[in-house]
């Protein structure tokens, strides 16, 4: 039985459930819903919701908790012989998950009775030969213990699928009952049903806390794997990046630091002028008519995706920048060699970030009361030298927090620089020159042929966390920044 | 409310014109805020707006150093003429014209910066001190003017928002005299401040009136009977009366004004 | 004293003590032409950000449009039954065995003819004449010919998609002077393809394929269309939208409504607008960790593309749904708690009704970002993805490896042909233009429900 039908029978039963309840509660006031102490459709919500909840709380608990144990328990099944030179566990376990979907695909298609998957005695090269009959994508030979795991691992993985159903409907149909002989004109369906739903809510906001214990965890444990593999003295302090899938890889972060941070300066050496002086103009200067034209009209370069901007700097900027300085350029200079480059990244990174700038800026100048304004102008000072004297010294911290968040924002942005940056890590002052960051590395680290056994891969997850920990050091404090900024206006 | 008046000390023995505001017209896009005002300011005299909320006297106020131009929809007609020279002309240049009409604002407004940057705000943007030394002294001559000098001798580098609200409006008050203007206009300086303050506030500016030509906006007639020799009530955008403000309170002409002051309108 | 209307018109003026009004002193001047300069900086700056959009929008504009358009040749080709159908017996499984390279000899011999009719001169052979034509070109007529098995021996009129380079020089992208070391296209070809347009047959025509189409491989740029992917794009959207938004809503209504001021509540906010600022590569990686390597969801599939926008686009639909909430003024709740309605009947008869356009466009912005997003689906496997068959049915849409727009369009960048460079501009703008779509109604729907309590 699929998934889908466990949902649809659980639903069905919530339907009935609400129906009964109801018509319960009326018929237990005598048909008058004055006599009930909540409105009917209360008590059938409060029997629809005891037998959804439990029994989906249950369905999802058991859903993510099976695959672990079936795993830990094949896994305790695979001898330490059976692991072969150079490969571990983990592999060793992908292997076996492989077999034992091929043997589910070889029963579905009907290439297999379900007994010759079941036998395990088989003639190995015949079930190699039947399952690869059957279309089933094997990669290495099976061996004894793989197809023992495997079929314990089928028969588990079927087990608890049946004792998850049973399970399931088991609790669904004991909530129903339960709240349907609950259900009595007397019973305060209405604040049963409200303390139901209020947890729910609870639940949805908690899905914040649960994204970012997930994101740490799964990152994490992955990191520690790397750090077992690899020297974590390396990855800090280490000089050179240079992953080699043949083993004995220098994996270090300070040469993508470097890029990472070199890009970000050159965006913010772009975007805060430029984004400050358009908020300045903005709120300090426009007429209504302008600001209600320029700024929804910037704003839309924060609405363009990243891609666009990836695409704008590999098709666009770069070669037009390589037809300035690169060789026989209008320059004829010749510094710049390719079109990937730190000063590619950097200056459409800085477009892109120029209305987020100015937008958070706008927001923090315009936060500086216009007494303040008034008390300059009054003293007989011109708009410039209010503005620089008195609203931008006092909207300083706002302004220090919203460079902050965009500094954040061009540590992490990944398109630009996975098109634009380059991929040769090293430490270099030239803007010309292509570069990698962290973001880069990371996909192409963690994408095409990826095996999560190397620690070639599992760097991707150690950058990742440094990746996070960094722009949330940046991001908490620039938030803090610009709270304790508004309070002073507030 | 007449036992106070008669104790105010009443003085105007110059007919010396600072500011003559003549068939003065305000609009606030379509609404006709300021209908044809005219008015004499005399020099070193404190004059006090009145009226009722909403009659235009903040308005007119703000006219007379032109701060109205901040405001996009707000029109000004009619001539106001500062030592004989029109305010609105086009030669003229606000920035310097505020220089010599100085402005005290409602709510005190401190900038977030040092006591001292305060009151050297106007002084260094103005190009008044030469050096170091005679910025000090500015600075120093402006507090004591202000009546606030002995409170925060002590902390200039403080800054001036962690003041009390009656010390930040001295503080206004300093920064304001510190650029040695000619008129000064107070638009309800005290209405923020608690009574002590404001009997402070009030001392200062009877002390200020043997430099400036003082304009006082203010909401509250016994004030204005306190600190002003000339009284111009404001009703509905019109100047209902101007005078000396022993007679406006004592023997108004116009009903409306009576009405006022009895407090049976406003 | 007297009236005011009695006032003497002229009074005596005291002497200024100062300088004239009238004069402006040099440090006026010169403090005034500093106004101006920074003055200037700032409409710089305003211009500056203007014309990047401009230069941006321009530049979309004139390199993508090229890929609505597509080059084809019209040729009459006889369907010869001694090549098709070998046995003459019409059995559809016969005719499938002629393989598409069979179908070769048939478009060079309508090609030949075509040549001889228009009365062409040209020293091609038959065999690279048929060069200038698409390796789509055989699969298309094997396709025809099995789907229409009736029309064998007949002659039937076709349209063509001429090779990427033909295309390319209708366009202007190729010249003679670019192709000195081409080897996929001579100067003859192109002389010849100029006769063939010159005769009428050979033209540009609006390319649906593109639009609707799916990706191809990468020796036939010109039969690569982002319809497929779209269809990945649109599984997805609808995964974010049935998770994001009764989630995103019930979340903002517990911090907005019911959350008591404690330490979780807390938590829960700072965590929440953190988690806006996280980079959205660490939600890929989340995704790659969990959904796949962890809970063995398919890689590639648009329900874990969907999933991992989901979590991304969560915080963006709180916050705008927490501010149209806090926009609902409490005398509305006063209201609903005073005639006697609990808490969360007031919230939910009243509050959210009232709150539900702002709701709305929160989502629809949130969704516009999350179609947008590139960075995670890479790491989820929808790059490199050829996506070249539409899904068959509704849970493989969900859970087929399928492509996203955004994806399909950063997968045609690397792709060495620059004609795919063309496409990627193409599907830019049909991205742009359902972004601009989605943001366009909510700012709409903002306008027309803007509510001033």
């Amino acid at each position: 039985m699929a998934l889908s039908w466990l949902l649809l029978i659980l639903l069905a039963l919530a339907v009935i459930g609400y129906f009964s309840g109801r018509s319960r509660a009326l018929a237990s006031a005598g048909g008058n819903a004055r006599e009930l102490h909540s409105l009917p459709s209360y008590y059938g919500y409060n029997v629809a919701l005891t037998t959804l909840l439990p029994a989906l709380g249950v369905l999802i608990v058991w859903l993510l908790m099976q695959p672990m144990i079936i795993d830990n328990t094949v896994s305790g099944l695979v001898p330490d012989q059976a692991i072969p030179e150079g490969s571990d566990r983990g592999l060793v376990m992908s292997e076996v998950r492989r077999v034992a979907n091929g043997l589910d695909g070889a029963v579905a298609s009907e290439a297999m009775t379900e007994a010759q998957a079941q036998n395990p005695d088989a003639d190995i090269e015949a079930l190699t030969a039947a399952l690869k009959d059957a279309g089933q994508v094997l990669t290495q030979d099976i061996t004894q213990p793989i197809l023992m795991a495997a079929q314990k691992y089928r028969s588990m993985t079927s087990n608890g699928s049946v004792a998850m159903q049973v399970v399931v409907l088991a609790l669904a149909l004991l909530g129903a009952a339960f709240a349907y002989v609950r259900t009595h004109k007397e019973f305060r369906a209405r604040n049963v049903v409200e303390q139901g739903i209020l947890a729910l809510l609870l639940l949805a906001a908690s899905i914040a806390i649960l994204t970012t214990v997930g994101i740490v965890l799964s990152m994490f444990f992955e990191t520690l794997n790397f750090f077992q593999l690899h020297s974590w003295k390396d990855f800090f302090f280490g000089s050179t990046w240079a992953p080699n899938f043949r083993g004995g890889s220098e994996l270090s972060i300070l040469p993508l630091l470097w890029g990472t941070l070199y890009i970000s300066v050159i965006a913010l050496l772009v975007a805060v002028p430029i984004g400050l002086f358009a908020a300045v103009y903005l709120s300090e200067y426009a007429s209504t008519v302008t600001r209600s034209v320029a700024k929804p009209l910037l704003e839309i370069l924060a609405g363009i995706p990243t891609i666009v901007y990836g695409l704008f700097a590999l098709l666009t900027v770069g070669p037009a920048l390589v037809s300035m300085f690169g060789n026989g350029g209008a320059l004829g200079v010749g510094w710049m060699a390719s079109s990937n480059a730190v000063l590619t990244a950097g200056l459409v990174m800085g477009i892109m970030l120029i209305p987020f700038v100015s937008s958070l800026s706008d927001d923090i100048i315009n936060a500086v009361p216009q007494s303040i304004r008034d008390g300059s102008l009054g003293l007989g000072a011109t708009k410039s030298e209010t503005v620089r004297q008195v609203v931008l010294p006092a909207a300083l911290p706002g302004i220090v927090g919203a460079i902050l968040l965009a500094a954040s924002r061009a540590v992490g942005e990944t398109m630009i620089v996975v098109m634009a940056a380059g991929a040769i890590a090293k430490f270099s002052g030239n803007p010309f020159e292509a570069m990698t960051t962290i973001t880069t590395r990371i996909v192409s680290q963690l994408t095409g042929d990826t095996d999560f056994a190397s620690p070639e891969t599992l760097v991707a997850f150690a950058l990742g966390l440094t990746l996070f920990i960094i722009t949330l050091g940046l991001n908490i404090f620039a938030l803090y920044i610009v709270r304790k900024y508004r309070e002073q206006y507030e | 409310m007449m036992n106070q008046m008669t104790n105010v000390e009443r003085s105007v023995d110059s007919k010396n014109i600072k500011i003559a505001a003549n068939n003065v017209q305000v609009y606030y896009g379509d609404t006709h805020a300021i209908k044809d005002v005219n008015v004499e300011i005399e020099d070193k005299t404190v004059t006090a707006f009145i009226g009722p909320s909403g009659c235009g006297k903040s308005t007119f106020l703000r006219c007379l150093n032109r701060m109205n131009d901040t405001i996009d929809i707000c029109r000004v007609q009619g001539d106001i003429l500062l030592d004989g020279e029109d305010i609105y002309d086009k030669r003229v240049d606000p920035v310097q014209l505020r220089a010599k009409v100085g402005m005290v604002f409602q709510k005190p407004n401190p900038f977030p910066k040092s006591i001292y940057d305060n009151v050297a705000y106007g002084p260094r943007i103005h190009g008044l001190a030469k050096n170091k030394a005679e910025l000090d002294e500015i600075v120093e001559k402006s507090l004591r003017r202000a009546a606030i000098w002995d409170e925060v001798k002590d902390r200039l580098d403080a800054p001036g928002t962690g003041l009390s609200g009656g010390q930040q409006q001295r503080l206004c008050i300093a920064r304001a005299v510190a650029t040695e203007p000619e008129v000064l206009l107070m638009d309800e300086p005290c209405s923020a401040l608690d009574p002590i303050a404001t009997a402070q506030v009030e001392e200062l500016i009877d002390e200020l009136r043997s430099r400036y030509s003082v304009v006082i906006v203010t909401h509250s007639m016994q004030q204005a009977a306190r600190v002003s020799q000339k009284t111009a009530f404001f009703h509905l955008g019109n100047l209902v009366e101007f005078g000396e403000t022993g007679q406006i309170f004592t023997n108004p002409v116009d009903p409306r004004t009576e009405s006022y002051i009895t407090g049976r309108i406003g | 004293m007297t009236d005011i209307s009695q006032m003497p018109d002229a009074a005596p003026t005291a002497k200024p003590k100062s300088g004239s009004l009238f004069e402006k002193d040099a440090r006026t001047k010169r403090r005034n032409a500093a106004e101006s300069r920074f003055k200037m900086y700032g409409i710089a700056a305003i211009g500056i950000g203007l014309l990047m959009l401009v230069v941006l929008v321009t530049n979309i504009v004139t390199a993508g449009t090229g890929a609505f358009q597509q080059t084809y040749l019209e040729l009459n080709v006889e369907l010869k039954a001694d090549k098709l159908d070998k046995k003459g017996n019409g059995n559809i499984e016969d005719i499938k065995k002629v393989s598409t390279f069979g179908y070769a000899p048939l478009i060079a011999s309508a090609l030949e003819n075509e040549v001889v009719q228009l009365g062409i001169q040209t020293d091609l052979k038959p065999k690279e004449m048929g060069k200038i034509l698409s390796k789509a070109a055989q699969a298309e007529l094997r396709n025809y010919v099995i789907a229409n098995p009736d029309e064998i021996g007949k002659a039937v009129s076709f349209r063509f998609l001429t090779n990427s380079r033909v295309d390319g020089y209708m366009k202007g992208r190729v010249t003679r002077e670019s192709i000195a070391n081409d080897k996929s296209v001579s100067v003859e070809q192109l002389d010849f393809v100029d006769q063939l347009r010159d005769a009428g047959v050979l033209y540009k025509a609006f390319n649906l394929d593109f639009i609707f189409g799916s990706d191809a491989s990468d020796q036939r740029p010109e039969a690569a269309g982002i319809g497929v992917s779209m269809l990945g794009s649109l599984f997805m959207m609808f995964v974010v939208l049935a998770l994001a938004l009764p989630i995103g809503v019930a979340a903002s209504i517990y911090l907005e409504e019911f959350a008591p001021q404690n330490r979780l509540t807390d938590i829960i906010e700072v965590n929440i607008s953190n988690l806006a600022a996280v980079p959205s590569i660490v939600f890929g990686i989340l995704g790659l960790a969990v959904f796949i390597n962890y809970m063995h969801l398919p890689t590639s599939a648009p329900l874990v593309g969907g999933l991992v926008l989901t979590l991304m686009t969560l915080p963006t639909i709180i916050i705008s749904t927490r501010a149209s909430l806090k926009a609902v003024p409490p005398s509305i709740r006063d209201a609903a708690l005073g005639v006697g309605a609990s808490k969360m009947q007031a919230v939910f008869h009243h509050v959210l009704p009232l709150a539900a356009p702002g709701i709305l466009t929160g989502t629809i912005i949130g969704l516009a970002q999350a179609l947008g997003e590139t960075a995670p689906l890479l790491l989820i496997g929808m790059v490199g993805f050829i996506a070249s068959n539409p899904p068959d049915g509704i849970v493989a849409g969900f859970l087929s490896p399928n492509s996203a727009m955004p994806a399909q369009i950063y997968e045609w960048s690397k792709r060495a042909d620059p004609a795919f460079y063309e496409r990627a501009w193409g599907g830019i703008i049909i991205l742009l233009i359902f972004l601009v779509t989605m943001n366009t109604i909510a700012v709409l729907l903002r306008r027309r429900f803007e509510r001033r309590w």
